[in-house]
């Protein structure tokens, strides 16, 4: 079983996880000022990238603690996770970000 | 006495049952995505509307994605109108595609039962049993004691964790040889003229305003006056290319099979609350699954413990099967709409029509899109079994939501 590393916990089994699909996407600065199609991409439509995606995690049976992560799509390795306050990081830091909370 | 040649008493290659051809300059229709649906809508285009200038471009090799990974269950017993009438029409394709196909495809319609383990599922799958009605989908309720005579090996007994309350059947529903539907699909397609390539991956379009004249490939660029997007799980990969944002989510999907058994299951066994589904194959392995794993991959493999949990409800549900062998276990790359119901139709290219987010329910809907999904690019007017279907709903707000209200095991 996949190890993830929670960012305070460290790595725990896959199976105390849940997903929380995309991360990193606000909810609309001025709501009422919404037209119906910028709604439904707000409500339904998310990114389906293969490949690198930045993802909200629950450590839904540990700390309770949501948290984002940078994964693969493909190969489903974790690359990096790290706490919502922290901003999200672009690619060339990633790659050199790999050591800090990265499950083994 | 020399050493004899190895494989030189083999039986000759058997015959091609389609051509391998290279592609042409151009076509009126390229249909992207070589597996069961993309198949189907060319032996449509070809058999009911006379269009045959159609290529069919697999990056793979063909019905090699989810067309050789599903649990081949057939069913229309969907709750909302607009999907019983896709599934329906679906089915009735079902019930004289060996005939239309000139092939066999073990079509076996041994029925399904979905099982209710809670009052709330008794309350649900009465209804969608009335609605069923309605649409003159076959179905009714049946009690536990008449779960227990259509099929003897589920555990009935009041003592588990989740009783069988009763179940809701469709004698009509069954299971076929899904590799075999898409070798008949083929094979029309194929004798109609229609190319179907192979090792052709789709890596981008060729635009002019509002429409796509052709698709740039890894065995070079290919015009197209009509472009139909038949990729399930790796659909957003090509509509990222196009600029067109679609509301999948791509997940893996796992099944598996046990070793071979006696006949010992006569029919389809799903259920939602225990959650997994099972039939037994013609050559005897059950064939099972369930969920999909909760995150997004397109890896074709997913999490031992979704296999783990798939297995305790089939214990629990068929005590009989504790000690089968599992033999294998595979992943396909399903796409999730939020509604848990396809998008079909218009995209905003003029020429390019969409057909995703079946999920994990693609299959036994085979027949019943590749039909309407041709009538769709003859007429270029969406036919009324997919019009409900259109990717504007998640703006209009008219979803089919069969997520929650079929409870339907997707």
């Amino acid at each position: 079983m996949q190890l993830i590393a929670c960012p305070w916990c460290g790595p725990r089994e896959e199976v105390e996880f849940s997903y929380g699909g995309q991360a990193h996407v606000p909810y609309p600065d001025s709501p009422a000022e919404l037209s119906d199609e910028e709604w439904a991409h707000y409500v339904f439509f998310r990114d389906n990238p293969k490949g690198r995606f930045a993802e909200r995690w629950n450590h839904s049976a540990g700390c309770r603690r949501w948290f984002n992560a940078i994964r693969d799509t493909t190969t489903y390795r974790f690359e990096r996770v790290y706490r919502l306050d922290d901003p999200k990081r672009g690619g060339t830091e990633l790659a050199s970000s790999r050591k800090e909370g990265t499950a083994p | 006495m020399s050493p004899r040649t190895p494989g030189a008493d083999l039986p000759e290659h058997p015959d091609a049952l389609w051509r391998s051809p290279e592609p042409k300059r151009s076509y009126d229709v390229v249909i992207v995505g070589g597996g069961g649906h993309g198949l189907a809508t060319a032996h449509y285009l070809a058999k009911n509307h006379g269009i045959t200038n159609v290529a069919v471009l697999e990056k793979g090799w063909l019905a090699g994605g989810n067309m050789a990974r599903n649990t081949t269950i057939i069913r229309s017993n969907y709750l909302w109108d607009e999907s019983s009438a896709i599934y329906e029409h679906a089915l009735k394709l079902w019930e004289g595609l060996e005939e239309d196909l000139g092939y066999p495809i073990l079509f076996s319609q041994r029925g399904v039962l979905n099982l209710a383990h809670t009052l709330q599922d008794v309350r649900d799958s009465v209804r969608r049993v009335e609605a069923n009605k309605l649409n003159g989908v076959d179905a009714e309720w049946v009690e536990p004691d008449e779960v227990r005579k259509i099929c003897p090996v589920v555990n009935t007994s009041s003592d588990i964790r989740y009783p069988v309350l009763g179940a809701t059947y469709q004698p009509r529903a069954g299971i076929a040889k899904h590799d075999y539907v898409a070798w008949g699909f083929a094979r029309r397609a194929d004798e109609a003229g229609i190319d179907l390539v192979q090792d052709c991956e789709v890596t981008g379009f060729t635009t002019d305003g509002n429409r796509v004249t052709g698709v740039q490939t890894t065995r070079g660029t290919i015009g197209a006056g009509t472009v139909a997007l038949c990729a399930a799980g790796h659909t957003s990969v090509l509509t990222d290319v196009l600029g067109i944002r679609v509301p999948i989510q791509s997940h893996p999907l796992q099944a598996l099979v046990s070793e071979l058994l006696e006949p010992v299951h006569p029919t389809v066994v799903m259920s939602n609350a225990v959650h997994v589904y099972v039939s037994q194959a013609h050559k005897g392995e059950l064939v099972m699954g369930a969920g999909v794993d909760s995150y997004n991959g397109y890896g074709q493999r997913g999490a031992f413990h979704i296999i783990e949990r798939q297995m305790a409800a089939a214990v629990e549900l068929f005590p009989v099967f504790a000690r089968a062998h599992l033999l294998r276990t595979w992943a396909g790359i399903v796409d999730v709409s939020p509604d848990a119901s396809p998008i079909v139709g218009r995209t905003p290219y003029d020429n390019v029509y969409l057909n995703c987010g079946w999920g994990t329910g693609g299959f036994k809907a085979t027949p019943g899109i590749g039909s309407a999904l041709a009538h769709t690019i003859a007429h270029d007017e969406p036919h009324p079994f997919v019009a409900p279907f259109a990717l504007d709903r998640f703006v209009t707000g008219a979803l089919v939501d069969e997520h929650g209200a079929a409870a339907v095991a997707h």
